[in-house]
């Protein structure tokens, strides 16, 4: 996109990358791409909803502190004046923080997030808070307490889940750039139902303090974006040790930045991929199959290398994380009791109410459906006598697709997949079938129980409905710049055939141009 | 209710007891166990918190090092190994005063294992085997208002002082101790009494029972005389001295040979201590099939301490104690029965802290155990919280020693100290204490003294020497306690001569 095109309007359609050159270059300020942002989602966010609290005041101001800083000439961070949105899910320091449930209803958190203070610290204005499934549990964005968010390609398909909102609102022009969290696939699989970009960096890689845990051992929080470029740039601004985080790791993130740069120069000759044979064949879509073929082939266009891998124990990947996970979580969803924050419900019919009746009533009706289902579910799994037979011998599965990931990168630089089974399925469709639900994330859940990185990034369209399919790349611990080479190289290949970004053959939503 | 107990001497004809103690430390680290607040408990309510001691949404904790490194030297003193590598894990239970409704302890994986302590009992030891020591935070602390008892039943509101949520602990669980019989009560007293010496030897915590900052939860079962084998415990919490700890097992024996002796069976249950009434109450029932869902803490990773440091930590460890104590009752020429009294009060420390101020054994024995353990008595407080401090008591010792003050004198001192009325020279001076030795004024005293008392002048006339105390005394009571005792005496003999 030429200078002369970025202004008024248009403004929502550059990618963070663009933004920030068009900032260097004075050819626009952060309050203007902040009021394109917002006005945006005055225009579309009635039918998308993929945000639960708009900041516009303290965006706006934020914008303002980043355009005085460049006019000042003080060093800046390459983001600086970028808007962002973030994922309910991370605590934000004055902002209300539900995790799109109903007993969080009104929680203003008195600290930001890791995550957050970086956005902050490197000035990007935060335009609000995402829509999400409550706790970040689910793959469809259906089971926010605050309703569903809706696929900009199609309103009455789902953004995918948990982290929809986000998804929805890069996609949809929004925001260029946003937070999510991934525990089993929630910034992935939501990245490829939408047509963008999504990253589960290494486990550690990014800090979880002020991430309201769902699984901890699982969670990661990475970047939603329309390009690799720009999750590059927000994953290195995010990243690296937080002593906060025990579980952060303590060494330097690679460059990111670097990688995806060399990747878009498309050469990767000398690249080994594997083609994960367990995540490939049956139960997969025909249109999301042929369109993961087509980007295969272009990578060995590039020049790479590609075999089939097998990871034998992935099969048993989502039965081992519907154990791990709802064990967590039942756990980190204790504290919600009604007693200090968030909801509190008086049961009808009591007198003289205990604390335990108040915090019975509270949970019932502060909880929705899938929560409760997974809190039991893991209460059951950790309770004595079961333990043994569910979370020990998770945990033992857990170690075998660890070492079935280890096994397959000493053959390989990179695995590869498709991101989700299906492309987009209609909002309603899965809701009263946990376990179909639940399958939607059957092909990024190995990559969270391991703790390597993975990227989503569009592949196309599927022949059958039209709508985005999600093509995942997948590299050892700590090798997150692997992704960005790769992904970079794939998205250049790809968009030289489409002659334009995926999100660009978006329909119209109301309100555009 | 009251309890039907058995005679203690009666319970040992037909039982065997099985002791066992879990003892919580409370660890003086500046910050807490998994945050960078203050480790100060007391405070305006709520002020030493952050989101991860209040358990807020999001909020992780990390493990404080300085905590670990206690917890390695209270297991190394102990004689305990030292894991390699340990985690954490989430203990999962609702509580008032715990804000993430689990605390973060340790479970199948403690620091420290396998390890003991010799405590001595009337010149007899007891090998008591420490099973494991862990780390684990403590809660926070429920303010019942509005009740008459201050307890939740009949309370209008509670409030939670999270202060102390998230300070370290170290709990130390010991293996049931078998073969003590009569002794049993005495064992435990003894072993609470010895870990407290280590404790505060080791300078990892204040070991204030009173202020909890050492508390004692005692387990105690009966089995059939000989059988050797374990019966159902009782487990009473909180004991809050070592004379409670031993009163505690002493009832508690006599209370389940009653039961026994009826032919019932004993109830699992935590218990309560009543120190006013010296008996214990039901508390919960508990069963060791009590669900706390234990699994490995997510956010934290594995302790693994290196073995250099855990070599360095055990350079830093102080004298055992039992040698320790051989060693200064030696230094100090105690009898058996004095060196007892001092281990049992818990006031080996300040007396050698005092000893090492200049003054001497005996002095410094006399004037903790006998006078300020019997004023800090009157005044129901622990004797370190009356305000003396050892180089004060050393001081008042120099004093007398230079014949400023007689040991009458010197309680006064003591009275000012409490008072908080200054330095013992400052009350010396303040209260004009100073003994009266010259001849001019203690002659006229001694004189008015024979001729008010012409029968006792006699009788040391007659050579009575002895009786020459009655006189020393109105001489005293003349002079307000401020004359010099020895030299009146010379004084009386001299002019009755």
């Amino acid at each position: 996109m030429s200078a002369a095109n970025r202004g008024g309007a248009d403004l929502t359609r550059l990618t963070a990358a663009e933004a920030a050159d068009a900032l260097a270059a004075g050819e626009t300020t952060s309050v203007a791409l902040t009021r394109a942002a917002l006005d945006r989602i005055v225009a579309v966010d009635g039918d998308v909803h993929a945000f639960l609290h708009v900041d516009a005041e303290g965006a706006l101001e934020q914008a303002a502190a980043s355009d005085a800083r460049r006019a000042a000439g003080a060093p800046l961070h390459a983001l600086d004046g970028v808007p962002i949105a973030v994922k309910d899910v991370l605590a934000t320091e004055g902002l209300p923080t539900t995790c799109g449930s109903k007993i969080l209803e009104g929680w203003v958190p008195p600290y930001d997030a890791t995550v957050v203070a970086r956005l902050k610290a490197a000035g990007l204005p935060i335009i609000g808070k995402t829509n999400m499934d409550e706790f970040a549990m689910g793959s469809s964005t259906e089971h926010s307490a605050y309703g569903p968010t809706r696929n900009p390609w199609d309103l009455t398909r789902i953004p995918g889940g948990s982290g929809g909102g986000s998804a929805a609102a890069v996609a949809a022009f929004e925001v260029p750039l946003a937070l999510g969290t991934d525990t089993g696939g929630s910034i992935r699989q939501p990245g490829a139902v939408t047509g963008t970009v999504g990253v589960k960096p290494t486990y550690g890689g990014v800090s979880r303090y002020g991430l309201v845990a769902m699984a901890n051992s699982l969670d990661q929080v990475g970047p939603v974006t329309r390009t690799v470029l720009d999750s590059a740039l927000l994953h290195e601004l995010i990243g690296g040790h937080d002593p906060r985080d025990s579980t952060s790791i303590d060494q330097p993130v690679p460059d990111l930045v670097a990688a995806a740069r060399q990747g878009a120069a498309g050469d990767l000759s000398g690249l080994k991929v594997g083609v994960i044979t367990e995540l490939s064949g049956d139960g997969y879509q025909a249109g999301v199959l042929a369109r993961f073929q087509e980007s295969v082939d272009l990578l060995v266009e590039a020049g790479a290398e590609v075999v089939e891998v097998s990871c034998p124990n992935f099969v048993h990947a989502l039965a081992t994380y519907y154990l791990i996970m709802p064990c967590e979580a039942s756990s980190n969803l204790a504290k919600f009791d009604a007693m200090r924050y968030g909801l509190r419900v008086l049961p009808e019919g009591i007198d003289n109410p205990s604390a335990e009746d108040v915090m019975r009533a509270s949970r019932d009706a502060g909880f929705g459906d899938e929560v409760k289902r997974r809190v039991i579910l893991g209460t059951y799994a950790l309770s004595s006598g079961y333990y043994d037979a569910y979370y020990g011998t998770a945990q033992k599965v857990r170690t075998l697709i660890s070492r079935d990931f280890e096994a397959a990168f000493e053959q390989v630089d990179v695995l590869v997949s498709p991101t989700a089974p299906t492309t987009a399925f209609k909002l309603g469709e899965k809701l009263d079938d946990p376990i179909a639900m639940y399958l939607n994330d059957l092909a990024t859940i190995p990559a969270n129980l391991a703790g390597v990185p993975g990227i989503s990034l569009p592949s196309g369209l599927a022949d059958e409905d039209g709508l985005p399919a999600g093509f995942q790349i997948l590299a050892p611990a700590l090798a997150d710049d692997r992704l960005y080479r790769v992904g970079a190289a794939l998205e250049a290949a790809l968009e030289a055939q489409w002659g334009a970004p995926l999100l660009s053959k978006a329909p119209a939503l109301d309100g555009e141009n | 209710m009251t309890d039907t107990l058995v005679a203690f001497d009666d319970v040992l004809s037909s039982y065997d007891p099985a002791l066992g103690l879990e003892v919580h430390v409370e660890l003086n680290t500046n910050t807490k166990m998994f945050c960078g607040c203050p480790a100060v408990f007391g405070g305006e309510p709520n002020t030493q918190v952050c989101p991860t001691c209040l358990g807020l949404p999001g909020a992780m904790p990390v493990v404080n090092r300085k905590a670990v490194e206690s917890a390695i030297r209270i297991g190394l003193a102990l004689n305990c190994e030292i894991a390699e590598w340990c985690r954490f894990a989430r203990k999962n239970y609702f509580y008032p005063d715990m804000p993430k409704n689990f605390q973060t302890s340790q479970y199948d994986e403690p620091i420290c294992f396998e390890g003991w302590m010799d405590v001595d009992v009337d010149g007899e030891t007891f090998r008591v085997e420490i099973e494991r020591a862990h780390m684990e935070e403590d809660t926070g602390k429920s303010l019942h208002v509005g009740g008459a008892t201050g307890r939740i039943h009949g309370a209008d509101y509670s409030l939670v002082d999270y202060n102390r949520a998230g300070i370290p602990l170290i709990e130390i669980v010991t293996k049931p101790i078998m073969g003590a019989g009569a002794k049993a009560p005495a064992v435990a007293r003894a072993y609470v009494s010895q870990l407290r010496d280590l404790i505060l030897a080791l300078g990892v915590s204040e070991a204030r029972m009173d202020q909890g900052n050492l508390r004692a939860d005692v387990n105690l079962s009966l089995a059939p005389k000989g059988t050797g084998s374990l019966g159902t415990r009782t487990e009473t919490k909180n004991v809050n001295s070592f004379r409670s700890v031993e009163r505690a097992v002493r009832y508690e024996m006599q209370r389940h040979a009653a039961i026994l002796d009826r032919g019932e069976a004993i109830f699992q249950e935590t218990r309560h201590w009543h120190e006013d009434t010296g008996v214990t109450t039901s508390g919960r029932p508990k069963s060791d099939a009590d669900d706390y869902r234990y699994f490995p803490e997510p956010d934290l990773v594995p302790v693994a301490p290196s073995r250099e440091w855990v070599d360095e930590l055990r350079g830093t460890l102080p004298e055992n104690p039992v040698e320790r104590r051989a060693r200064l009752q030696a230094d100090w020429g105690y009898t058996d029965l004095e060196m007892r009294d001092v281990v049992a009060s818990g006031l080996l420390v300040p007396i050698e802290e005092t000893v090492t101020a200049g003054a001497s054994a005996q002095a410094a024995r006399k004037w903790w155990i006998a006078e300020l353990t019997r004023r800090a008595n009157d005044a129901g407080v622990d004797v370190v919280d009356l305000g003396v401090s050892p180089v004060q008591v050393a001081a008042v010792q120099a004093l007398v020693d230079a014949g400023t003050l007689n040991d009458k004198l010197a309680r006064q001192v003591f009275d000012g100290l409490i008072a908080g009325e200054g330095t013992p020279e400052e009350i010396v001076a303040a209260r004009g204490l100073a003994v009266v030795s010259d001849d001019g004024a203690l002659g006229a005293a001694v004189d008015a003294a024979i001729a008010a008392n012409p029968d006792v002048a006699d009788k040391i006339r007659d050579g009575k020497v002895a009786a020459a105390g009655a006189l020393i005394g109105a001489v005293m009571k003349e002079m307000r306690g401020q004359a010099d005792a020895a030299r009146v005496r010379e004084l009386i003999l001299e002019k009755l001569a």
